[in-house]
């Protein structure tokens, strides 16, 4: 048994592959549900319900969703151009607490309508500012950004609790080390009422659909898909590599920011060193289920959300760790790598 | 000056050597790994496995030893899909190997939960204890510097000179390293690439897991998530600073381990005029800028991260 280079890569089967991975990787969760002598199925229903049963689980759904479309865009634009930003977590905190620091004096004064842009793009900033230093390392000196931007996240979640535990500390928290809150013309409006459904989620759709524009239509986008897929031809055909690169990682990085920036303005109001369950890593997930394209980045990060969120209900009516959603979500990962694999090639006798 | 006093304490040494252990079993794990020519990130969560693993197989009434072992086959059995993912399919070491750490770590949570309730104090193990070294523990400052250490940190530093010796005089360690620098030659010779990369895959992981397990075992006595706080990155971190070498690998994680029980202690001396935060950033910017020292001076295995398929250049 060996495998073969298909000729070309069939359509259907690479729109379904993320389906096939999905399944695969709940088969296999599954399989660990019955090991722990709990009913698989009912685990299942108990996490569709929790996530979708109800208008109140669905709009929670949403607002788990919003921040890991944007990391899942962050990843998505990076690794197509082969920059691997794996620094989402610590760009999202980084521009989350710039938010808390601006947002809560500085644009006090503005009106909502230009105080929440303002600080969306301060929060971009921050996160692109985290990005171009690891960036400016691999372009200089050759380091791989892996490395880089993952011992990053540690720095950026230190210097975090730096700020809230110090000059960012919100004085009126009991002692508790939390950061100033934003002010109330930088709470993003809610979506839905009596929810904690904000505007995030459509300022995120929309963006996917901007990435996805930029990408397909623009000669930016075919340049850093050029850089991604073979970066020394790239180069010979004349595309300007470095700056390719950096304004590759502004968007990634920005993202990034971005999605700690609406974070603290649509749900929490201010900065804790939990502010993220990981939204950053998922967010790398997000973007491999998504097989890089923007417009699947929503779906995928809305099927991981609603892991997340159902387990929680699971957990309690069934008493299977919550862990389970995790162990699935990264499980989907390598599934998806093996079914994008069966894209390319076949298996010959 | 209270700042140079601490290098005269034997508990900064012995520290040392401490911190060391796991990351000197997680980097010589690295480091053989990319000899054969794959980087392997799943090192975050094949450590944490490891600490969990090793720790529930003690808590359950196994040996210490025994839990040594189990953390090392969970190792070798994550280094398994890591190598059925990166050598026979191909697919990106990157990608793959990060998605080995969400798992492994993941799955580790999962089933300690599920194992070990939820309980106001975390459940706790009995860990290896300091050997008495007759004669050289008793010595003064030298004893307890650096002869009081439990039985797996001497484990480590002979693992270092045993895996330098196997990479660079024995016709194995020759196969290894030719794989990772050109499997293309490697096969011509007659070496097989892709059980070469299957086997230093694996054997790589059990170290891994190991180190993990070294936290769980010894430094401490009982697992909790996220301990081992990036210690794996920074293993793959100082297999750059090591150039690819076992000796210096055991050189730079010591030296590593020195800043960082270090800090430890300036933290105290200094007290709250500086913020605690920011002595634990030192650890993770040490590496970054012994990246940037050694990037362009390392000699890279030249095979590192391409996948190897019979009959596809």
């Amino acid at each position: 048994m060996r495998f073969e280079r298909r000729a070309h890569r069939p359509l259907a089967l690479v729109i379904a592959s993320p389906v096939i991975a999905i399944v695969a990787a709940l088969a296999i969760s599954g399989a660990l549900i019955a090991l722990a002598g709990a009913p698989v199925l009912q685990a299942y229903y108990q996490i569709a319900v929790g996530s979708f049963g109800s208008k109140l689980a669905f709009t929670e759904t949403l607002t788990r969703a919003t921040p890991l479309i944007f990391t899942g865009l962050a990843a998505a634009v990076a690794f197509r151009a082969q920059v691997w930003n794996i620094g989402a977590e610590g760009q999202f905190y980084i521009g989350a607490i710039a938010v808390a620091a601006f947002g809560a004096q500085a644009t006090a004064g503005l009106p909502a309508a230009l105080a929440i842009p303002l600080l969306m793009l301060i929060g971009a900033i921050a996160g692109m500012i985290v990005l171009l230093l690891p960036l400016g390392l691999r372009l200089k000196f050759g380091v791989d950004e892996v490395v880089t931007t993952l011992l990053l996240n540690f720095v950026a979640v230190l210097f975090v609790s730096m700020l809230i535990e110090g000059p960012l500390k919100d004085p009126l928290a009991f002692g508790w080390p939390q950061s100033v809150p934003v002010a109330d013309n930088a709470i993003l409006p809610k979506l839905i009422e009596r929810s904690r459904l904000h505007i995030g989620l459509a300022v995120a759709i929309a963006i996917a659909v901007v990435v996805h524009v930029v990408q397909a239509r623009t000669v930016f986008g075919m340049q850093s898909k050029a850089a991604g897929l073979n970066p020394r031809a790239a180069k010979f055909a004349g595309v300007p590599l470095a700056s390719t690169l950096i304004k590759v990682a502004c968007l990634s990085g920005g993202l990034a920011g971005l999605a700690g920036a609406v974070e603290v303005m649509g749900v929490k109001g201010y900065v804790t060193t939990d502010l993220s369950p990981g939204f950053g890593y998922s967010g790398i997930i997000v973007a491999m289920l998504a097989n890089l394209h923007p417009i699947g980045v929503i779906a995928a990060a809305l099927f991981t959300a609603a892991m997340f969120v159902g387990a929680d209900g699971m957990s309690r009516a069934i008493g299977i760790p919550s862990y389970i959603a995790d162990v699935t979500v990264a499980l989907s990962l390598l599934t998806m790598l093996v079914a994008l694999f069966f894209t390319q090639y076949r298996i010959v006798k | 000056m209270e700042i140079l006093d601490i290098f005269a304490s034997a508990g900064l040494w012995a520290a040392v050597l401490r911190i060391a252990t796991p990351l000197i079993f997680g980097t010589l794990g690295a480091l053989l790994c990319e000899r054969s020519g794959v980087l392997n990130l799943g090192i975050e969560g094949i450590m944490t496995f490891g600490a969990m693993a090793g720790w529930l197989a003690v808590y359950n009434g196994a040996d210490l030893w025994m839990g040594l072992l189990v953390a090392a086959l969970c190792g070798a059995l994550f280094g398994l899909l890591h190598a059925a993912l990166t050598v026979t399919l191909g697919l990106s070491q990157h990608v793959t190997g990060l998605g080995i750490t969400l798992f492994a770590s993941s799955l580790s949570y999962f089933l300690f939960r599920l194992i070990v309730p939820i309980k106001g104090t975390p459940p706790t193990i009995v860990p290896f204890q300091p050997i008495d070294i007759p004669g050289l523990s008793d010595l003064p400052f030298v004893g307890p510097a650096l002869f009081t250490q439990t039985a797996p940190t001497y484990l480590a530093i002979a693992l270092a000179v045993v895996l330098g010796y196997v990479l660079f005089f024995t016709p194995l360690g020759l196969a290894v390293r030719m794989t990772g620098e050109n499997p293309h030659a490697a096969e011509a010779q007659g070496v097989n690439p892709i059980t070469v990369r299957y086997g230093a895959i694996m054997a790589g992981s059990a170290l891994m897991g190991v180190g993990g397990a070294f936290l769980t075992l010894s430094a401490f006595n009982s697992f909790f998530p996220t301990m081992i706080q990036g210690r794996g990155w920074v293993c793959i971190a100082l297999v750059v600073f090591s150039s690819w070498r076992p000796s210096r690998a055991l050189l730079g994680a010591l030296l590593f381990a020195l800043f960082d029980a270090y800090q430890l202690r300036l933290q105290t001396a200094v007290g709250k005029a500086v913020p605690y935060q920011l002595f634990l950033m030192v650890p993770y910017i040490m590496s970054i800028v012994a990246l940037v020292v050694m990037a362009r001076r390392a000699r890279v295995p030249q095979a590192l991260m391409q996948a190897y398929r019979r009959g596809e250049r």
